[in-house]
């Protein structure tokens, strides 16, 4: 089936049957690697991107829901030369150990921040439950996502 | 893909094939005294020269002393570092960069690692025990100052002046009349060909530039910008995409599976059984998944129910066949004991659960299988997968590509001989192949159950008079080198036998790794009852048997402590004598507050104290527990650590490990139990196994960082997983008044605690 | 003529007003002397447990992220907003100079201590049927909690319904004290279950139907119907739209771990009940199961099945159904394909495996509130055994909630479509229907947690 997705800003064509999770449309069609593959069963959030404002698990929801829709991935936040403030806010606090969940924890946050910049404490370790982290890089993480909500906030002033 | 197959960098082979003219001369500046190497020869398999019998060269290097081993420098100044070790998310790459940047000064960014990879890289054995430092960390260190004088002995004789007016920076020779030689210039052919001195003129700590400094991490940006970091982003031209139907169970036998019917669903390559073995090759992932789901669903097993009740571990683990194995005796008798603390510990199979689950890819071209994958040991892995594919070792390469988190032996290997398996089946393609959360949860070997026993007592004058500690446990162990180690070389139809488990007491322990106590005492004895036999498959997870030795003995230091009625933190400092431990106790006392606590009803604190392995990183901590007395709910309030882990490489990669390893074993200690019924196991998602989320989260960690300028790399990453569990577990019990000592300390034996 | 009739009138009034104040009044009951916290036996303290988990004080007396007890809770009410108050034993903000004959009285007559009259937010005419044995047991519980200094928000309610007097009305027509008589037609279980029922686990409080006066409508008892903290409440009489008949064991098995095999894990406000019962005794929560099973004994679901056949193994999702979805497949069907088909139709059992839908109570009711909140919200995770279900909120658009709705109800039951799911769906995503939701946060006692027991 052929059907186009708004993904990071951008209209992509793709061939894919309409029960393939986006996950997969992600990584192997569009090349994309942050989202990842870490359970397929809604439990980890490894996979979490956004959609129209708000962080879903890319390994549930079917392309075929998506039309129209916008998508957002961790790519869209920003480059190695030119990171976002979410990434600066990783990079500064060093907030990953093997990094993997640490995608999926970006756009969950982003999603947060973007409705309220002012998330406090208890409002981001809240939002950030369903994903999962094994390392224990969470301290490191509640950081970086506050320094992230001051960085996007001196954006706008 | 260059990132992984980067043909143009240098390999060691076209070092040792002469990018330059001349032949190397030996006549090198006489104060290196190196060991002349042999003429070079055509390009040497990178096996591991014995080192000549003499004193021991520094680290690695006494396993691989040839200085271009480790370092390599082009004609153009390329300058590229070898280690066989593997990051694994703990930082490992950056700081072997910090090491040679320092030695060899040079910007770090100038600088190309290249990891464990069994056509390049020395072998390093498995990046494992906390040793990556200690050992590759040493030698690429060492090798580096070793090459930078090396450089400046060459640079001398073609200046002709006298080496001490030379010294390196930024890349270059440079002379008192501002005399520059870039390394390449002065490099030439082979001069790094020589075997490694046993020392080296290393750079004071007081002169960093590098090391000691908290460098980023090289790896973090491209992780958070979506950049290609992983096994699992690989994307080879014409690559496909397999999974695996593993068995239901362990003794399961395959009657029947649908392969003809599968192997016409859309986009499917091959559907491959041999025995007991099933996997399905695709031309997309989904296609892969959906087309696995159906041969799964159309397979027939037999199974045999094979373990016991869960409620019986404990009786079933001491009821297999037994060897004892003493691992410390002061062979004398405890006198004038007059209290006595006697108690069982106990600790389920518990899982490494990497949130990414394995995954590898594989390709047969010209003869050679290669191997992508996130072994800890490519090494061994690559012998596996000779041994399973019937071929001798140079027909496999095995390159490290980063996982997810594995904290041990967890499925990378299996799916590098499924990855390598499946290759053979279409010749030519890349094969990857991943395995589902379902598979990883079932099948990975996990931490082993253990059983432990304490009975200690104090003397009138409050200090330990008795020491008696016994464990069960299996080796912990059971990495490949053996392809019968490899779950997919068991189910096929010539399977291999999995290798027999031995006894084995070593200084560094493994089973009874930390169950030989660091204090003072007049009397210890500790046993190890050795089970060859598995129940679940079992084998190497952070910190092996110290996570529940140090749980046990830690406890029964705070039951001690408590009889002989001594503040938890003087008790140990009273019997303790290596000032380093004494350090970080009181660092740790100090950070938390100890002396100022104040009691209140839902809140408890616990101490504990362990120098991983009796000779690694020392580490002490203080944490603070909220105890929910409505629901059993115990949180994590706070904890302050303090570590030494000798001379110090990245402070910031200390302090992440530890943070992490704290939280890890919090969730362990907590929450954390593989669960089984008679014939699989039932503990197949994040559902069934729990682990720590956002709210179990502590309101703070502080890890402080004793500085030991000059001292041996100790390690880092072990160090929290025994203490953190032991300080839990005395802080529940200073707020609860009763121990638990059956791990997980879960929700339910804490309320059965508080209403005994 | 005029002087005899003022006089009339003002006998009258005092008269009235003598019997509204003997009606209203109620005297303070002296507080224990400060600093002198009683001392109870721990069998009684125990068994005090026991009971207050068939209460479940703490669902409305524990806030999120508060002390245990602690009070603060805002319960919506249709007269305005009302806050629980602080039970723990803290002698300024809780009831920790409260004797036990002022406890007594309050679950008896909802009087407090110094005499206020309380509201029937607190279910009093639920607990006037508690025997004083039991309220000695709450007593001695509630006394020995860890204190907590917390003071409760002041209600918002508008005129008159601040005024508490009105109360004395309210129960002169609503409060029924004293036990109830014992039904000698009826097992000793089933007595016990409606003891329980009736009194402690005042159940009636959320399925039976509220009048307009805010008190249940014995007419309509368990009939279910309203929407509570935006789900909807099943009838638990013979209008139960279970496609499997609840039975005493199978409600007794839901009731005590979260989850019933033919029937679903428990979501929205049961999930905080059922997490309550787990603590309570096995012997209690049966007979609780027995009595609330008798109401739906004539309900139109299928009968149980005979004996509870054993659960396929363990499976995990690689066994799951793969749907081969056409292009043409209605967009009900593609969704359920991908997004659901994984945990539901892979023949893992409850709780860990989704609910086989032919069994979901969600999907027969007359309602589809709960199915659209399950859609919406899933089941949260939690660090504890227990299910977890994505929410699709983000994802499914209120077309595409609506065909799930419509896919799921016509292939899984017979039954006719439901002519408001539209509205529901949109007032759901838009939040004009707030929707609490619960994770398993807390539930202990899923297969798999009690079995972490290895001690010899």
């Amino acid at each position: 089936m052929s059907i186009t997705l708004n993904v990071n800003g951008r209209d992509q064509a793709i061939e894919a049957e309409p029960d393939t999770p986006l996950l997969y449309v992600l990584r192997n069609d569009l090349e994309l690697n942050a989202a990842k593959y870490g359970c397929g069963l809604g439990q980890c959030g490894a996979c979490t991107v956004i959609v129209d404002g708000k962080a879903i698990f890319s390994c549930l929801t079917p392309v075929a829901v998506l039309e129209g829709k916008k998508i957002r991935t961790v790519e869209s936040l920003g480059t190695v030369d030119k990171p976002g403030p979410m990434q600066q806010a990783f990079i500064e606090n060093q907030a990953a150990q093997c990094g993997y969940c640490i995608a999926g924890m970006m756009m969950r946050a982003q999603a947060l921040l973007e409705k309220n910049p002012k998330a406090s404490d208890t409002e981001i370790r809240a939002a950030l439950e369903p994903n999962l982290c094994r390392c224990g890089t969470h301290m490191r993480i509640l950081k970086a996502v506050k320094r992230a909500g001051e960085l996007m906030q001196q954006g706008q002033a | 893909m260059d990132d992984f197959a980067d043909s143009n960098a240098i390999s060691r082979r076209k070092l040792l094939g002469g990018a330059g003219a001349l032949v190397v001369s030996f006549a090198i500046a006489p104060a290196m005294a190196q060991t002349p190497a042999p003429a070079a020869t055509a390009p040497a398999a990178p096996a591991a020269p014995a080192a000549d019998a003499g004193p021991t060269l520094p680290g690695a290097l006494q396993q691989d002393p040839m200085l271009d081993s480790w370092i390599g420098i082009t004609a153009d100044g390329k300058v590229t570092v070898f280690t066989g070790k593997a990051e694994l998310g703990q930082g490992v790459k950056t700081a072997i960069i910090q090491c040679a940047a320092e030695e060899l000064e040079l910007d770090p960014k100038s600088i190309t690692l290249v990891t464990a990879d069994t056509f390049r890289t020395p072998n390093e054995g498995y990046t494992a025990g906390s040793m990556s430092m200690q050992n590759s960390g040493t030698a690429v260190r060492n090798a580096a100052a070793q090459v930078r004088e090396l450089l400046i002995g060459q640079a001398a004789k073609q200046l002709n002046v006298d080496p001490a007016t030379l010294h390196a920076e930024n890349g270059q020779i440079v002379g008192g009349n501002g005399q520059k030689l870039g390394y390449g210039a002065v490099v030439g052919n082979n001069i790094l060909h020589v075997n490694a001195q046993p020392t080296s003129k290393l750079t004071p700590t007081k002169d960093f530039k590098v090391m000691g400094k908290p460098m980023p991490r090289v790896d973090i940006p491209g992780k958070v910008t979506g950049g290609q970091a992983y096994v699992q982003d690989m994307r080879l031209a014409g690559m496909l995409h397999a999974r695996v139907v593993r068995p239901p169970s362990y003794k399961a036998v395959l009657a029947d599976a649908d392969t003809a019917g599968v192997g016409k669903l859309p986009g499917v390559v091959k559907v491959v059984r041999d025995g007991n073995y099933l996997a399905v090759i695709a031309q997309k992932e989904w296609q892969a998944i959906k087309a696995m789901r159906t041969l799964a669903r159309s397979a027939k097993w037999t199974e045999t129910p094979v373990f016991p009740e869960m409620a019986k571990l404990s009786d079933a683990l001491k009821a297999l066949p037994i060897e004892d194995g003493t691992v410390a005796d002061s062979k004398t008798t405890a006198t004038g004991v007059v209290k006595t603390y006697e108690a069982v510990f106990t600790r389920p199979y518990q899982m490494h659960g990497s949130i990414g689950p394995s995954c590898a890819v594989g390709q047969l071209k010209d003869g050679v299988t290669t191997v992508w994958t996130h072994t800890q040991g490519v090494y061994p892995d690559r012998d596996a997968i000779a041994q399973l594919l019937g071929v001798d070792k140079p027909k496999v390469h095995c390159i490290h590509t980063e996982g997810s988190g594995c904290y041990g032996h967890n499925g990378a290997d299996d799916l590098a001989g499924d990855a390598a398996l499946l290759a053979q089946q279409v010749p030519g393609k890349p094969v990857r192949v991943q395995h589902m959360r379902e598979q990883e949860h079932s099948w990975e070997p996990y931490g082993p159950a253990m059983v432990t026993y304490f009975k200690g007592g104090i003397d009138a004058n409050g200090k330990i008079a008795e020491w008696n500690y016994e464990l069960w446990s299996n080796s912990h162990g059971e990495r490949p080198g053996s392809a019968g180690q490899l779950i997919s070389a068991r189910y096929l139809s010539k399977p291999f036998p999995a290798d027999v488990q031995k006894l084995k007491i070593t200084p560094l322990g493994s089973g009874d790794r930390n169950a030989d106590p660091g204090y003072t005492l007049p009397q210890k004895k500790v046993i190890w009852h050795f089970m060859k036999d598995d129940i679940l498959r079992q084998s190497s997870m952070r910190a092996l048997g110290a996570y529940c030795n140090v749980f046990s003995m830690e406890s029964s230091m705070d039951e001690l402590a408590r009889l002989a009625g001594a503040d938890q933190v003087e008790f140990r400092l009273k019997h303790l004598d290596d000032q380093r431990g004494r350090d970080v106790i009181t660092l740790a006392a100090k950070n938390f507050g100890w002396t100022d606590w104040k009691p209140s009803p839902d809140r408890g604190r616990g101490f504990a104290y362990a120098r991983y392995k009796n000779h690694a990183c020392y580490l002490a901590i203080a944490v603070e527990v909220e105890v929910d007395k409505t629901t059993g709910r115990v949180r994590l309030v706070r904890a302050n650590a303090g570590i030494d882990s000798g001379e110090i490489i990245n402070p910031d990669g200390i302090k992440n490990q530890t943070e992490g390893g704290i939280i890890q074993s919090m969730s362990w200690t907590l929450f954390e139990g593989v669960t089984f019924d008679q014939t699989r196991i039932t503990s197949v998602d994040w559902q069934s196994y729990p682990i720590a989320r956002f709210a179990d989260i502590p309101d703070s960690i502080d890890v402080a960082i004793v500085e030991r300028p000059g001292a041996p790399f100790l390690g880092t990453g072990e160090g929290a997983q025994g203490p953190t569990s032991a300080a839990i577990g005395n802080a529940i019990r200073d707020c609860i008044g009763k121990r638990l000592t059956d791990l997980p300390l879960t929700r339910d034996k804490v309320m059965a605690a508080l209403l005994a | 003529m005029l002087r005899n009739w003022l006089i009339a009138l003002v006998i009258a009034i005092i008269v009235i007003g003598a019997v509204a104040v003997a009606v209203i009044y109620r005297p303070a009951i002296d507080p224990l002397p400060a600093g002198q916290a009683p001392h109870f036996d721990t069998a009684m303290i125990a068994h005090g447990a026991e009971l207050a988990a068939i209460g479940d004080c703490g669902s409305c007396h524990t806030a999120s992220g508060g002390k245990p007890f602690a009070g603060g809770v805002a319960v919506p009410t249709p007269f305005g907003t009302i806050y629980s108050s602080n039970i723990t034993p803290d002698e300024k903000t809780g009831i920790g100079r409260w004797s036990e004959a002022a406890f007594e009285r309050a679950m008896q007559q909802g009087v407090a201590r110094d005499g206020h009259l309380l509201y029937p937010a607190f279910p009093y005419d639920h607990f006037t049927h508690v025997t004083a044995d039991d309220d000695k047991a709450l007593y001695a519980f509630l006394m020995t909690r860890d204190p907590a200094e917390s003071r409760t928000p002041a209600n918002k309610l508008g005129f008159p319904f601040n005024v508490r007097a009105i109360l004395a009305g309210w129960n002169l027509l609503f409060l029924h004290p004293g036990p109830i008589a014992e039904d000698s037609s009826q097992s000793a279980e089933w007595n016990r279950g409606r003891y329980l029922a009736e009194g402690l686990g005042h159940c009636a409080a959320c399925h039976t139907p509220h009048n307009g006066f805010g008190a249940e409508d014995a007419s309509q008892a368990y009939a279910g119907g309203s929407v509570i903290d935006g789900w909807y409440v099943y009838p638990i009489d013979d209008k139960s739209a279970a496609p499997v008949k609840w039975d005493a064991a199978s409600l007794a098995s839901y009731l005590k771990s979260g989850f019933a095999a033919d029937h679903g894990a428990a979501a929205g406000p049961m999930a905080q009940v059922t997490a309550a019962l787990g603590e309570a005794s096995d012997a209690d929560v049966t007979a609780l199961a027995t009595y609330v099973a008798s109401k739906m004994q004539n309900a139109s679901g299928k009968a149980p099945p005979a004996a509870a056949p054993s659960p396929p193994l363990t499976s995990g999702d690689s066994l799951a159904v793969p749907q081969l979805v056409k292009a043409s497949a209605d967009q009900g069907e593609t969704i359920f394909a991908t997004a659901c088909s994984s945990c539901h139709t892979s023949g893992r059992p409850l709780p860990y495996g989704g609910v086989d839908f032919h069994l979901s109570t969600a999907i027969s009711a007359d309602s589809p509130q709960n199915a659209i909140n399950m859609i919406l919200f899933g089941l949260p995770a939690g660090a504890t055994h227990g299910p977890i279900m994505p929410g699709f909120a983000g994802v499914l658009n209120h077309d595409q909630v609506v065909a799930v709705l419509g896919y799921l109800r016509k292939n899984f039951t017979g039954k006719p479509a439901w002519s408001d799911a539209d509205k529901l769906v949109a007032d759901t995503l838009s939040g004009a229907t707030a929707v609490k939701t619960y994770s398993a946060d807390g539930v202990e006692r899923m297969p798999g947690a009690g079995d972490l027991r290895i001690l010899p």
